[in-house]
């Protein structure tokens, strides 16, 4: 399957990637390639294979929903880029003229 | 220099031939002095070694010592540990300072090692030469101008400069067996299950393994002995029993049935490596074990299979790293988009873009049929090969790369060539099966690997495989010049 730059770009985007030119051009060959690669599965024919999630056909355990965890906030927050009174600080995301408005 | 196995090291610790600490600072400065070229650490932790180092010492003279007080060792950088820099190969956690301990790492440090530092490895594990690292190539100690192999690069270039006696790795796709192929070590994936990953930065979830390097298959014994086991705190950990992984080494080989796939003996394989595993099974014809023919018809789907699911997961653990509260952030940010789409930019490099657009692809809306619902259909039939072949075997055998050592440089334009590098150890993680990789002879003073694939939660099994082998040869015995 032959990428084209557009959907590439897209692909990019959906995965918060900044792509420039070069790249763009680089990954489209290269991103191709492998596709093509990986559709040498479509060879075998998969219609009456159950798909497998676990090697060993388990279940995922689950815990009782109760507290285990002590609270590690200062220490999980001193290692964030920008934090202020225990919050993670990130650009604005709300239009406040809107708002006002 | 001569080396000392894991089992040495302890009995000239406990009969007081060398303190903990005069042996840490014997390995701190083979570090110092050999290290500027291999490149297999990214953290020296001198400080936390000596302190652990003086630790043990303080045990031993009491009597409290336990499993491995006072042996040094190494972490995969891919091991988060308190209060030091865990970077899993990538400038996005180069700042990173873990606030807690992965299991294996809390085990190995219950267990009484002393930690020697963290180990180069391609950046998030997405790698077969240990190339894609922040932190530059690591060297294979045979040949300075060729790849140890990878993901845990670091880890099987420093056992094999001995560097340090043991370390830790972790293998997707094949990132123990095929460095340690590669660098002429032992090294063994256990189970998917048998081996905590919590604290184990995540690459792709139902295939990441950790595991263990050392120079022996009875070293390797005493270091699983310390990391099997179930973790409440990861939720595909298993619940069984751990048996003593030394205690069955010296049972007896007669009537073992061996596996050959005649896939593993393709085109794509090394001849001169063909003749070095067969006489590997011809030393175990003599140990009175039987060889059988068998077919594992789905092994072309396997890397195929695995270009999916692990991008596919990858791009979905890989989207934690957003700038916002650990790792890299991108200067004076527009926008939450631009802090996004510039932080990842600039911390990933291009591996892993390149695996998170696959798995991106593979996962959008309209294509996760074709690709990743094949892939794990693909996945049951790879599985299923393997279920019906252990009816027949104990023990399916093969090389475990279909070449030596490579350049550096030689592959690293041309990701598909990359890719099957992995070609005969892929199938194994997506089976969930245990395997090894030990040194079984040398191509142009290349080592070269033997690989051990056996069934379910039979890692005792595959030791004592690996050890009677040891016993009747002396390849893993071998150093590299001028180390």
């Amino acid at each position: 399957m032959s990428l084209t730059t557009d959907a590439v770009k897209k692909i990019a985007h959906l995965a918060r990637l900044n792509l420039n030119e070069k790249e763009l051009v680089t990954f489209t060959s290269q991103l191709s390639n492998i596709l093509d690669f990986v559709e040498q599965m479509n060879k075998t024919d998969t219609k009456n294979v159950a798909p497998l999630a676990h090697p060993l056909d388990i279940n995922q355990r689950l815990r009782d929903d109760v507290v285990t965890e002590p609270d590690q906030r200062a220490a999980f927050q001193a290692i964030a880029p920008q934090v202020e009174a225990g919050l993670y600080l990130v650009p604005k995301v709300i239009e406040t003229d809107e708002v006002e408005a | 220099m001569d080396y000392k196995t894991i089992a040495q090291l302890k009995n000239d610790l406990h009969t007081k031939k060398i303190s903990s600490v005069e042996l840490t600072q014997s390995f701190l400065k083979r570090i110092k002095q050999y290290d500027k070229e291999l490149n297999s650490f990214i953290t020296v932790t001198e400080e936390v070694a000596l302190k652990n180092a003086a630790e043990a010492d303080v045990r031993i003279a009491k009597g409290t010592a336990v499993a491995l007080t006072g042996i040094p060792m190494a972490q995969k950088d891919i091991f988060c540990t308190t209060g030091i820099k865990t970077s899993c190969g990538s400038k996005i956690l180069d700042n990173f300072i873990s606030p807690y301990d992965a299991t294996s790492y809390k085990q190995f440090k219950d267990a009484g090692t002393v930690l020697l530092g963290k180990t180069n490895m391609d950046e998030f594990a997405m790698g077969s030469s240990n190339e894609t690292s922040y932190y530059g190539p690591v060297k294979n100690p045979w040949d300075l101008e060729r790849v140890p192999g990878g993901s845990s690069g670091g880890s099987a270039a420093a056992v094999a400069a001995y560097l340090t006696p043991a370390a830790t790795g972790t293998d997707t796709g094949g990132s123990i067996r095929q460095p340690a192929a590669l660098s002429g070590i032992t090294g063994i994936k256990p189970t998917y299950g048998r081996v905590s990953r919590y604290g184990m930065i995540a690459f792709a979830s139902s295939l990441d393994q950790g595991g263990v390097f050392a120079r022996s298959a009875e070293d390797t014994a005493l270091l699983l002995n310390v990391m099997a086991g179930f973790d409440e705190k990861d939720s595909t950990s298993i619940n069984k029993p751990v048996p003593d992984y030394t205690k069955t080494l010296n049972d007896s080989l007669e009537g073992l049935r061996i596996g050959l796939p005649k896939e593993y003996f393709d085109a794509g394989l090394d001849p001169e490596i063909e003749k070095a595993i067969q006489a590997a099974i011809k030393e175990y014809e003599k140990m009175g074990a039987k060889i059988i023919n068998i077919d594992l018809p789905n092994t072309g789907l396997s890397i195929p299979a695995y270009y999916v699911i692990a991008p596919a997961e990858c791009s979905s653990n890989l989207a934690r790293f957003d700038g916002v509260r650990y790792g890299y952030r991108c200067k004076d940010p527009v926008d939450l988009e631009d802090l996004y789409k510039r932080s990842r930019t600039e911390g990933f490099g291009s591996e892993v873009k390149r695996r998170i657009m696959i798995g991106t692809y593979a996962l959008s809306a309209g294509y996760y049929d074709a690709y990743y619902l094949k892939a794990q259909k693909a996945r049951c039939l790879i599985r299923d090969d393997f279920v019906e072949a252990f009816k027949k075997v104990d023990v399916i055998m093969g090389p475990t790369a279909p070449s030596p050592a490579f350049k550096i440089g030689e592959k690293s334009n041309d990701p598909i060539s990359m890719y099957l590098s992995d070609i005969y150890t892929i199938a194994v993680n997506l089976a969930g099966l245990p395997g090894m990789s030990i040194p079984a002879g040398f191509v142009n003073n290349l080592p070269v690997g033997l690989q051990l694939i056996g069934n379910y939660f039979e890692e005792a099994k595959l030791l004592t495989i690996a050890h009677q082998y040891q016993k009747n040869t002396n390849w893993h015995t071998m150093m590299p010049k001028g180390f």
